[in-house]
């Protein structure tokens, strides 16, 4: 085997912000005071926030310590699947980072502020265009938002056509916000159980869907990995009781310039710019979550619009059946502006070159691993693939014990134990931009896991050992919840 | 292309250890009607220097703090940003990690958010805050939807002078609920009106702004016991955090749930976003509450660490029964607003919040000699109305081709109040900026 990347390097230890603070420090330059001291009335005046007091040097080195006990994609392969994970291009920052761009109040007029409307109007038809819908908006800030305003729309619709419906279909492959985000709709959630093939079947939806379900919610490809191969003729099921197809759009690295999302059925779909489009997950979001829709939902998407006429763009709020707003402003425009550039940077062939590599490197990650971890539906996959832990049971190694030891080789874990329906699953989406030779050494890595499996199981319980820390108590974190440092006692002075 | 690393070579070896003949081999699976027909019509590829070139162009056209002075704030503020923030957050180990769910791997988000929890509860002077949502819009509307998860009513009232666009957002959040949301007008002296306002047995929350969408400082302790003599919770929502340097907190004056918009912290305008959601309460709510929350426990060795936790209320555990459908959040936004907090310090955001008040209260006067009366009484921050001449509007345009952007009207937002502004100043105008602007404002 070649030699690990995985190793221990010096971190140092770093306290909570308040452990380091004196007070009478400061880290910031304090603009001058050249207008006379305004009165306010002293019962307004509180006592001021207990912050620590920081000089600049203590909050670079605070915050570039802490940072190295991350690690990120720009530090190795990040194989979480269903997050797609792949490499957030640098040009994408400078870009997001303009003046013009970072500095813009969104109530400019609109003389004022072309330029950005150009790249949001402009962003909108790139993304109708991959998708093949109709129209966009680019307003909801995350994945999960773009779920609710869809089925907002769905909703809308159905009120117009008489009955907004009360039900609706969440496969059981569904991520959790799905039926989260048709509940923050009023709509109740009925699970559809996948096929023996891991796919939807036309028959079970069939059974199900009647003229009270507003329509499905399917992802495509799927959570495990599998292309839905019946979605037209569940489709026309759907359409024929007058419902509509809601499509989570999170996996669509997978399809780019190869599906036609309106061709196989879809009325409307999110996008998640942080995960197909490069934006990076800055641990945890700002994302970006665009809804793309056929022309008979257009009516109902959210306000204000961007429109062009002639050469000049526009906000309009004109559009009386609209579902509203979702944000304050416009949703999460810096984010927008690094999928643009995304977009513009690889152009139509890359695009579907980027899509075609992805699924290459999960078919090849498969086929390499088949023989190591037991694969529950051994079929082609699209951009990721989903292994179990049944093979390693015996020795009573779980999917945790493997993917915290797989820390210690330098990679970050797979998506675990998700999805629900298969037991143990460790569902992995390399992404385009891994090389083989990364796709190798993690395939090394996760072989001689499983080799430890069956030399050393007691072993795998105590990984991960090169991390900062070793693993945590999460029950106790959990049953005595301390969410918030206790403020220190009177008297007792920050060292 | 340089984010593809695959050369033609290594595909040839992989196709063969996949047992493909081609890379379209890999999508046979997908049924010919599903396929795209023709290629994507989209530009064609740029090279990075050409994409400079676009994207510089259209920055261009798009006016900035830079290029102009702006009055405006109503929900976003323009604050000087410390370099050493950008620079910090910048680092790739923050922007581009996800969601810390492996804890060994991402101690530096998950301690960097619980202290950035700390220093938001800290400064709302509540018990408990979450690691972010959105903006302060979509805060705003899960608040008022949790407020009905903890009471069980269907109820829920809202200030007139709670920011505009929140109330839209709240409303499009309430549209299918069934739950009824109501509106309270304000008063003369543009505040919140206690006499408009109604309570009722079925009343699960009371939504109050302050500083609100006029600038005024709201009495929030009086609503807190108006809110809770109904039985309702009482919600403290709010643009302009800075605010809370100077200003009682919240919680101190005994707001159930506080929740607002953080971009004041840090974070770039970005043209309204990527902003940030804050959100804290009581703790007798936290299991109520929406969004990912960071606490603190110990590895096996007994070390200090820390973890995502409280998890049964979220999507990816409870789904359909989850306390709202937030996954991702603005997690970055959440560390950029730690480390400008952990800049200032409270010396520092005290001072700022000061100089914030003394600027603003400087164009107050200067205007009101010049006939540019407050349009209210209420003590106002670093933002207040202003009812001016009907012939104002049409200087207004005139001083923007100057670069001049002399205050937000609130005629789109409130019809009966033609003529009013409301002027925003941070301590990024100088006196010097303000004596110009009221002389441009006057002449």
């Amino acid at each position: 085997m070649t030699e690990s990347i995985g190793t221990t390097g010096l971190v140092l230890n770093e306290p909570l912000l308040w452990e380091k603070g004196r007070m009478g420090r400061t880290g910031y330059s304090l603009p001058k005071t050249d207008v006379p001291s305004a009165a306010i009335d002293d019962a307004l005046v509180g006592e001021g926030p207990d912050f620590p007091d920081l000089s600049e040097v203590d909050v670079v080195r605070h915050y570039t310590r802490l940072s190295q006990w991350n690690f990120s994609v720009d530090a190795g392969m990040y194989p979480l699947g269903s997050c797609t994970m792949k490499y957030n291009p640098k040009t994408n920052e400078r870009q997001a980072g303009l003046p013009g761009f970072a500095g813009a109040h969104p109530l400019f007029p609109e003389t004022l502020c072309q330029g950005i409307l150009e790249l949001m109007y402009d962003l909108e038809r790139h993304l109708a265009e991959i998708t093949g819908m109709d129209a966009v908006s680019l307003q909801p800030a995350a994945g999960a938002q773009g779920e609710f305003s869809g089925m907002l729309l769905i909703h809308a619709y159905h009120k117009r056509n008489g009955n907004p419906r009360s039900k609706i279909l969440v496969p059981d492959t569904a991520h959790g916000t799905n039926p989260a985000s048709a509940t923050l709709c009023g709509y109740k959630s009925v699970a559809v159980k996948s096929g023996a093939k891991g796919i939807l079947t036309p028959e079970r939806v069939g059974e199900l869907m009647d003229e009270e379900t507003a329509g499905i919610m399917l992802t495509n490809p799927n959570t495990l990995g599998l292309f839905e191969n019946h979605v037209k003729a569940i489709a026309a099921i759907v359409h024929d009781k007058g419902g509509l197809v809601y499509c989570d759009g999170a996996n669509m690295n997978a399809l780019m310039g190869i599906v036609d999302m309106a061709a196989i059925g879809i009325d409307v779909l999110h996008l998640n710019l942080h995960k197909t489009f490069s934006t990076p997950h800055g641990g945890g979001g700002p994302g970006s979550g665009p809804i793309c829709v056929r022309r008979h939902l257009e009516p109902f998407l959210p306000v204000p619009r961007i429109v062009k006429t002639g050469e000049t763009f526009g906000l309009s709020e004109d559009f009386p059946e609209s579902v509203g707003k979702l944000h304050a402003f416009f949703g999460n425009v810096g984010v927008m502006i690094k999928a643009y550039s995304y977009i513009l940077s690889m152009g139509p062939d890359h695009l579907k070159k980027a899509s075609q590599l992805a699924v290459l490197n999960a078919n090849y990650v498969k086929e390499r691993l088949k023989g190591v971890f037991h694969l529950p539906f051994d079929a082609p996959c699209m951009h990721e693939c989903v292994f179990t832990d049944k093979h390693q049971a015996a020795r009573k190694v779980t999917t945790l014990d493997m993917v915290k030891r797989l820390m210690d080789y330098g990679f970050h874990p797979p998506t675990v134990y998700f999805p629900l329906v298969v037991s143990g699953a460790i569902m992995i989406e390399p992404t385009e931009t891994e090389s083989k030779e990364n796709l190798d050494r993690f395939v090394e890595a996760m072989t001689a896991i499983a080799s430890e499996a069956g030399e050393n199981p007691e072993g795998l319980k105590s990984a991960p050992t090169r991390c900062k820390v070793k693993r945590l108590d999460e029950v106790t974190a959990a049953r005595r919840p301390c969410l918030v440092e206790p403020p220190a006692l009177k008297g007792e002075a920050p060292r | 292309m340089r984010y593809l690393p695959h050369t033609d070579e290594e595909i040839a070896e992989m196709l063969q250890a996949v047992g493909a003949d081609s890379i379209e081999d890999l999508f046979a699976q997908i049924p010919e009607e599903c396929r795209c027909r023709v290629r994507l019509n989209l530009p064609e590829a740029l090279t990075e220097w050409e994409l400079n070139a676009h994207m510089d162009g259209l920055a261009g056209q798009t006016a900035s703090a830079g290029t102009c002075k702006n009055y405006m704030g109503a929900g976003s503020y323009e604050h000087f940003i410390p370099a050493v923030i950008p620079h910090l957050l910048s680092r790739g180990e923050f922007v581009t990690s996800y969601t810390p769910y492996q804890p060994e791997m991402s101690q530096g988000t998950l301690q960097g958010i619980y202290e950035y929890q700390t220093l938001t509860a800290r400064l709302l002077g509540m018990e408990v805050a979450n690691a972010s949502m959105y903006d302060g819009a979509s805060a705003l509307a899960e608040a008022l939807l949790m407020a009905c998860r903890v009471t069980r009513k269907n109820r829920v009232a809202v200030s007139r002078a709670v920011h505009p666009h929140y109330r839209r957002v709240a409303a499009t959040y309430f549209g299918p609920t069934g739950y009824a949301l109501e509106e309270f007008d304000f008063g003369k002296d543009g505040r919140s009106d206690p006499n408009a306002f109604s309570g009722g047995k079925d009343l699960a929350a009371v939504a109050v702004q302050s500083p609100n969408f006029f600038g005024g400082i709201e009495d929030l302790a009086a609503w807190a016991e108006a809110a809770h003599a109904a039985g309702a919770l009482f919600i403290a929502a709010f643009t302009e955090p800075l605010a809370y340097g100077l200003l009682k907190s919240p919680g101190s004056l005994g707001a159930d749930i506080t929740c607002g918009e953080g971009q004041s912290l840090g974070i770039p305008q970005s043209f309204g976003g990527p902003g940030l959601g804050m959100f804290a309460a009581k703790m007798e709510f936290v299991r109520s509450m929406p969004g990912r929350l960071v606490g603190k426990t110990t590895d096996m060795d007994g070390k200090t660490g820390f973890v995502l936790t409280l998890s049964t209320r979220e999507q990816h555990i409870r789904r359909e029964k989850a306390t709202s459908n937030i996954c991702t959040n603005n997690s970055l936004c959440a560390l950029c607003a730690a480390m400008y907090m952990a800049v200032l310090g409270n010396t520092g955001f005290k001072a700022l919040s000061k100089l914030n008040l003394d600027k603003s209260a400087y164009l107050k006067d200067r205007l009101a000699e010049k006939g540019f009366s407050p349009a209210f009484s209420a003590p106002t921050f670093n933002e207040f109305t202003v009812k001016a001449d009907p012939d104002f509007e049409t200087r207004r345009r005139a001083l923007m081709e100057k670069g001049i952007v002399a205050g937000v009207p609130l005629a789109p937002y409130y019809p009966a109040l033609s003529d009013h502004y409301v002027f925003c100043v941070t301590e990024t105008k100088t006196q010097d900026d303000l004596d110009a602007l009221v002389s441009e404002v006057t002449s």
